[in-house]
């Protein structure tokens, strides 16, 4: 069974809406028949959290879950034509950029009475950025379950070499040093690693810079506003004075290696790379690397510092980043609610999440889980606890996924010098104000004041 | 059915005997291929999103608006850009490469005929993500078998799916190398059908090999040409598998082929209306091709 699923999962994408996943569980025959809970799970986390699963069994005896796992690359998809095609599953995981889709496609059961009664799932104990990426409106409709952000991985010795003992906390101190390893090189070292075709790094600096990205209400993109126009301009001035290298990330065969060679002195990536780097960087370079928050933007000029930010998380120290990361969610058609729950409520205790984490290098979405000894003692991971306390969500608008590639082809077109930094904030801009047209049509059909998501 | 008279009744019976035969081809056709093509071109004149699968009321009714976004968008250029490459470099590339290998294999003396014509056609049969899989393998920058052939070579690496002006060359030489095999069977089919006869004759008259190919084989083949490049131009339209598996269509929308898009379009941002659109315009462009492929052979075929 397990084979057969590996194989359509390779298949997936051509496949997805076709796939006939076992649609719907069969009827148990007897009150003695366990409940078939069916949940998925994407890449990794769906390979190793089936470790969790047996001890779940073990004290649920009257429910069984059946985990099937999807290539990251097609979950998304995977996922919308599931709902559409009255597929879904039980439970699934779900990146929470994606919930606001789901939202709209009203696939979501609404949690907050479960989480009300539950003496398991306690919101204040998850990192308030986090759980925020959960709610829109008043409504949560997912329960988060590892946390994603982004902080610099630095060579330490290199900025030592260079005169800086403490990574850069400001976003100038940040450039002198990049400028000082890349001249103290000869031309040799990259400053910083920034694949020009992601969108993440664009995005995190313009949220640590306060940047809004989308204004009044989300109807429309806000990218040439001073914020983010200051963070986009820094970030692109990286590839022009050759502090970045302007490579995409297909083109960097082995960014370990590289970074051992010392061919760029820093990089910016998410928790998984903490678990790589000890397993790929050699044993010469133990000790000479570390973890840092992200640096705080510069105080942007003819911007009062007193404008309101999006969300209430101080975005001065260290500088804010992205609320990423994956959780549980319930799809509303299930037929088995309270099962469902429970295993939501298993994944989340702190001793599970700190369980998994130890198999799958993910960080815990609940503060107490960072207790065990197996986060706190690790030092990688000190750093992204920190940036955790400072971390904001994307917009929580359905068009988001869209909107995060059109950040990627026109920062890559900018940072190609294909196009001024202007220029491609422009055309930024008016694709998205084109990606939004429905959302204001729908907002407008909705009367005036209405700020969701049109549900 | 017309020589048989329109009045009688026992052409009535006829023509009713001859629609229940026909009855469950016209029921399929129909229902996979005439109510889908409806419903896409109806689609295409709506703005049919994930708002509207929640709930269909917040569809509206665009008429020709998803067309016009089409043409001002520089990613369906980009894509209708690529597809065309694909077609006329891939599609020639691959028929000749099918001809010269089912040439090849129908050479007097050849041995093992039958051996290399189920290797040669092995390739058709696999499944093509095992065949993406293999071949990213080979394409791998530095580490490839490519990259480490050339380096023997002393000729530097290339990141062959890593960069715009490789990828979609690489995509076309696996194409071609995944592809021929089918082509070639039909060739070998076509080339045992050219009566020996006129070989002969030929000879007689004192044509040498060339000749011979030139004035009797290629011509013989004619029918089987057409054939051959019709369908290889239609699957060459809809290259999707490929830059799906290896490349999503990157290395800066290099290899983002039409169908690609409308996948993205329908499926990642679900843009069903404007997705339909690209489906209408993949259409007409194979209907157009194949008009024109129809009337090119046409013409040397009347002298």
């Amino acid at each position: 069974m397990t084979r057969r699923e590996g194989v359509r999962g390779l298949a997936v994408g051509l496949a997805a809406a076709l796939s006939a996943c076992g649609h719907g569980a069969r009827r148990p025959a007897g009150a003695a028949t366990p409940i078939t809970l069916r949940f998925w799970a994407f890449g990794r986390e769906g390979e190793v959290v089936q470790q969790l699963i047996p001890e779940f069994e073990r004290t649920h005896p009257a429910i069984r879950v059946r985990l099937q796992q999807i290539p990251f690359t097609a979950a998304h998809e995977k996922l919308l034509t599931a709902v559409v095609g009255e597929a879904a599953p039980d439970v699934a995981q779900l990146g929470n950029t994606w919930i606001p889709e789901l939202v709209a496609l009203r696939a979501l059961l609404p949690l907050d009475s479960l989480v009300r009664r539950s003496p398991v799932v306690v919101p204040e104990d998850y990192f308030p950025g986090i759980w925020d990426t959960n709610r829109l409106g008043d409504t949560t409709y997912g329960v988060p379950w590892y946390v994603d952000t982004r902080v610099l991985f630095y060579r330490s010795d290199m900025l030592a070499d260079a005169g800086y003992r403490s990574p850069p906390a400001t976003w100038s101190t940040w450039r002198a040093a990049m400028a000082r390893i890349r001249a103290r090189s000869g031309g040799r070292t990259y400053g910083v690693l920034l694949p020009v075709n992601e969108w993440a790094q664009p995005i995190a600096l313009g949220l640590a810079a306060g940047a809004p990205l989308l204004r009044d209400g989300d109807r429309y993109g806000d990218f040439t506003e001073p914020r983010f126009r200051a963070a986009f301009t820094f970030y692109i001035d990286l590839y022009r004075d050759s502090l970045s290298a302007p490579v995409s990330n297909t083109q960097v065969a082995n960014r370990y290696q590289a970074f051992a060679a010392g061919e760029f002195a820093m990089f910016i990536s998410g928790p998984w790379d903490v678990g790589e780097c000890l397993r790929r960087l050699p044993d010469s370079l133990r000790g000479r690397w570390m973890t840092a928050p992200m640096p705080a933007a510069d105080a942007v000029p003819d911007v009062p510092a007193t404008l309101p930010l999006r969300g209430a998380t101080d975005t001065t120290v260290p500088g804010a980043s992205l609320a990423g990361g994956s959780s549980l969610v319930i799809f509303r058609d299930s037929p088995h609610p309270a099962a469902a729950w429970a295993f939501l409520e298993y994944l989340s205790a702190p001793a599970q999440q700190a369980a998994f984490y130890r198999v799958s290098e993910d960080l815990p979405a609940r503060r107490s889980a960072w207790e065990d000894p197996s986060i706190a003692r690790n030092p990688y991971v000190r750093a992204f606890g920190r940036q955790l306390q400072s971390v904001r969500p994307t917009p929580p608008v359905p068009e988001w996924e869209q909107i995060a590639t059109l950040v990627a082809t026109h920062g890559e077109a900018a940072a190609r010098g294909a196009v001024t930094p202007d220029a491609a904030l422009s055309a930024l801009d008016a694709d998205v104000d084109r990606a939004l047209e429905k959302r204001r049509w729908l907002l407008a059909r909705q009367g005036a004041g209405a700020t969701g998501t049109g549900r | 059915m017309t020589t048989a008279g329109r009045g009688g009744p026992g052409a009535q019976a006829a023509r009713r005997a001859a629609l229940l035969l026909l009855a469950p081809g016209l029921l399929l056709i129909t229902v996979t291929f005439l109510l889908p093509a409806a419903a896409s071109l109806l689609l295409s004149l709506s703005d049919f999103d994930l708002y509207a699968v929640a709930v269909p009321a917040d569809a509206r009714v665009v008429w020709l608006r998803n067309y016009v976004t089409l043409v001002e968008s520089p990613l369906f250029w980009a894509a209708f850009r690529n597809t065309l490459y694909f077609v006329l470099v891939g599609g020639p590339l691959s028929v000749l490469v099918s001809l010269g290998a089912a040439l090849m294999l129908s050479a007097d003396g050849v041995r093992l005929r039958t051996l290399f014509r189920t290797v040669y056609f092995a390739p058709v049969v696999t499944t093509l993500v095992a065949v993406a899989v293999v071949w990213k393998y080979i394409y791998a920058p530095q580490i490839g078998l490519l990259d480490t052939g050339l380096r023997w070579l002393g000729v530097a690496p290339v990141d062959w799916l890593g960069s715009a002006a490789w990828a979609m060359p690489s995509l076309i030489v696996m194409n071609v190398w995944k592809n021929f095999g089918y082509n070639m069977i039909i060739f070998v089919a076509g080339l045992q059908a050219v009566p020996t006869e006129l070989y002969d004759a030929a000879r007689v008259d004192g044509a040498g090999a060339w000749q011979r190919f030139w004035h009797v084989t290629l011509p013989s083949l004619a029918p089987t040409f057409l054939f051959v490049s019709i369908t290889t131009m239609i699957g060459a339209l809809q290259l999707f598998a490929e830059p799906y598996v290896m490349t999503q269509g990157g290395p800066l929308h290099a290899t983002l082929s039409l169908v690609l898009y409308m996948f993205d379009q329908g499926f990642a941002f679900w843009h069903i209306g404007y997705a339909a659109g690209i489906a209408v315009v993949l259409f007409l462009l194979t209907l157009a091709g194949a008009a024109v492929q129809l009337r090119a052979r046409r013409a040397p075929a009347a002298i």
